[in-house]
């Protein structure tokens, strides 16, 4: 039995389609991720699945528990974490948990086993008020509170959003734990470096979801040859690549500009006259394997 | 049962952090009714008046003597002619202006009749009215002890007010504090904590987790109804200890039935919360939507009687006139139950009445 399964599925709001025709599976145990830009309809998506939204058409299971029959039953089932700060920031991090265990009808001492990991660590600040905590310590709180009555399914919608990096990867190395002792997990990320963490990820624009692969696979897909271009001034060096017209993408990443060709790419040489033409320095450029990042761009600028 | 007191427990904990909402919680009302019972006060006490005599003789000085030692009225000037009279008023300390004619007491025996003129200052007519009325008693007192060593046929009538002997105005102030502000506090508060979950997110966790829609909503009223019942009392102590205002009823009974209102304003606040999603609005309309119909429509200031039809229809509408009825029949008439059973049974009908729309409208979803 899946431990999600959503078929078909569309969600309307007055003015725009937040959702369409959405369908996928997560198996039990799993860590399915989903990725795509702010408004794409993931958190949507994910009320829908926390029973807080009724999808307009389609089917959604939880556990096997349909999300619109059989709500009552779900809530008790799953773990959310919205992705907004959702604890009581005059609560002490101790009183929150409490809070939320006993609302479960559980207790903290029942469960702790589960949450030590994450606990331990915002431990020695359980006299303090949520709402003082650093980003990253909320998410843990965050994440403690989600996890204390021993849901079966957790879904998270970006839990690492303004965490910073070392807080982001010890999330993570959190997630991991928790799946292998079972539980399944449904993460939404827009950092394209947490989908390679991922068992499965599911590429998603405009409440469309484009493509569901494990991460090594999405980026065998990527169907061009790809290359980075360096300059001492990258933005420069990105509109003088765009006018060339055989030029099918031309991305920023970090300092260095991602591209493809429509067709056969253009050699190096060319590219390294043309450069050097329009005035550009330091020039270098390599042939590189595709990240999910770029297998994402891609995608997106598909339809058009 | 578990899960409902950790609810009401978390609830606590956000009423005592906060001390705004204690302040407006404990400070309110004791300023409120302080400052009602002090300053809004519908009783004249040396009102500054001016006399304009124009006979000065014995009779015109022992009215005016009476006039002015009645307590109600202070001389502030004696007038000479009558260009001053329209001078003092523009100055303002004058309320009214006694005017004898002339050879007041040669007319009074030739003829029988005299002439005195009073001009009030009507740019405050409630208050002129009173001090004119006030006037014309002294008058007509002062006739009839005349009179009594005259004409053997007289009529006295004997005024006795019932229930507030000095007709007091904090008599009527008391119960109508006591409705607009258990009425203010529990709505406006149970409404904000409503919307205040609503606005920082936390009822979206709320909602996705086991609680069913009358735990959340009795779990937000319960700490409220403690609250409140204590403002009640502080402003029964109150008004009885530095106003004198008595509880001649059953002061179970009134306890009783203050906290059956209470429990209407809250269920009427939760009503409110259930339709809004902002403290803002929330705010407003328990501000707007209840405090002004409270003042206006319950008889707490206005009487009901006195209104254009219209508005004593809207008046019915209104719970905290019930209340207010409720209260003045036990506090100052010493009525017992039987005689609040309808206003009571209406208490009750909208208190069901809003709880039952709340739960209705209480959304177990988002939007």
């Amino acid at each position: 039995m899946f431990s999600i399964l959503v078929d078909h599925i569309e969600k309307h709001f007055t003015r725009v389609k937040a959702l369409n025709d959405i369908s996928f599976t997560v198996d039990k145990g799993e860590l399915f991720g989903f990725i795509g830009p702010d408004g794409a309809g993931k958190t949507t998506l994910f009320r829908i699945l926390t029973t807080l939204l009724i999808p307009d058409h389609g089917k959604a299971l939880v556990n096997g528990l349909d999300v619109v029959k059989d709500f009552r039953k779900i809530r008790q089932d799953i773990g959310y974490m919205p992705g907004k700060f959702s604890l009581y920031s005059d609560l002490t991090v101790e009183e929150n948990l409490n809070f939320y265990a006993t609302v479960f009808g559980t207790t903290v001492a029942e469960n702790y086993d589960l949450i030590r990991d994450i606990y331990s660590q915002i431990e020695p600040f359980k006299k303090r008020m949520a709402g003082k905590l650093s980003g990253g310590m909320k998410q843990k709180l965050a994440l403690s509170c989600a996890l204390i009555h021993k849901p079966s399914v957790l879904i998270l919608d970006e839990p690492t959003t303004g965490v910073d990096a070392v807080s982001r990867l010890e999330f993570w190395e959190m997630l991991k734990r928790l799946k292998n002792s079972g539980i399944s997990i449904v993460v939404a990320t827009p950092y394209m470096d947490e989908a390679s963490l991922c068992d499965r990820v599911a590429l998603i624009q405009n409440g469309k979801i484009m493509a569901i692969s494990p991460p090594s696979e999405v980026i065998k897909t990527y169907p061009r040859q790809l290359f980075s271009i360096k300059s001492d001034d990258i933005f420069s060096l990105l509109n003088d690549l765009r006018q060339i017209p055989q030029m099918h993408t031309v991305f920023a990443f970090g300092q260095s500009a991602h591209i493809s060709f429509k067709q056969e790419p253009l050699t190096e040489n060319f590219l390294y006259e043309y450069l050097c033409k329009k005035g550009h320095s330091n020039i270098k450029i390599s042939h590189i394997q595709a990240t999910i990042e770029d297998c994402f761009m891609d995608l997106m600028i598909k339809p058009q | 049962m578990k899960r409902f007191l950790g609810f009401v427990v978390k609830e606590f904990y956000h009423i005592f952090r906060d001390y705004r909402t204690l302040l407006i919680l404990f400070g309110m009302p004791a300023v409120q009714l302080l400052l009602f019972g002090y300053v809004i006060t519908n009783e004249i006490k040396d009102a500054r008046i001016a006399i304009l005599d124009q006979s000065k003789d014995e009779v015109t000085r022992k009215i005016s003597e009476k006039v002015l030692s009645s307590g109600y009225f202070l001389l502030d000037k004696n007038l000479n002619s009558s260009k001053e009279i329209e001078q003092v008023f523009r100055n303002g300390n004058v309320k009214l202006v006694l005017i004898f004619g002339a050879d007041f007491s040669k007319n009074l025996d030739k003829t029988g009749k005299a002439k005195v003129q009073i001009i009030g200052d009507a740019s405050d007519p409630n208050t002129a009215n009173m001090l004119v009325n006030y006037i014309q008693g002294i008058l007509s007192n002062y006739l009839i002890s005349l009179n009594a060593e005259k004409a053997p046929m007289q009529i006295t009538p004997e005024v006795r007010m019932m229930y507030n002997g000095q007709m007091k105005g904090v008599y009527m102030f008391v119960p109508g504090l006591m409705a607009m502000l258990l009425m203010l506090i529990s709505a406006l508060m149970t409404s904000l904590s409503i919307t205040r979950e609503k606005e920082l997110g936390t009822m979206e966790l709320l909602l996705v987790s086991p609680l069913k829609p009358i735990q959340i909503i009795i779990g937000k009223v319960f700490p409220y109804v403690f609250l409140a019942f204590l403002d009640a009392c502080i402003i029964i102590i109150l008004g009885n200890t530095v106003f004198g205002v008595p509880v001649v009823g059953s002061v179970a009974l009134l306890l009783l039935e203050s906290l059956l209102f209470i429990c209407m304003a809250l269920s009427l606040g939760i009503l409110i919360s259930t339709t809004t999603s902002s403290q803002q609005i929330a705010m407003m309309l328990s501000l707007v939507a209840l405090m002004l119909p409270t003042i206006l429509l319950s008889g707490f200031i206005f009487p009901v009687e006195n209104m254009p039809l219209i508005l004593q229809w809207l008046c019915y509408f209104m719970p905290p006139k019930y209340f207010i009825t409720i209260i003045k029949s036990i506090m100052l008439q010493g009525n017992g139950f039987r005689y609040i059973v309808f206003e009571t049974g209406i208490l009750v009908g909208f208190t069901l009445l809003f709880i039952l729309l709340s739960v209705k409208k209480f959304k177990v979803r988002l939007s």
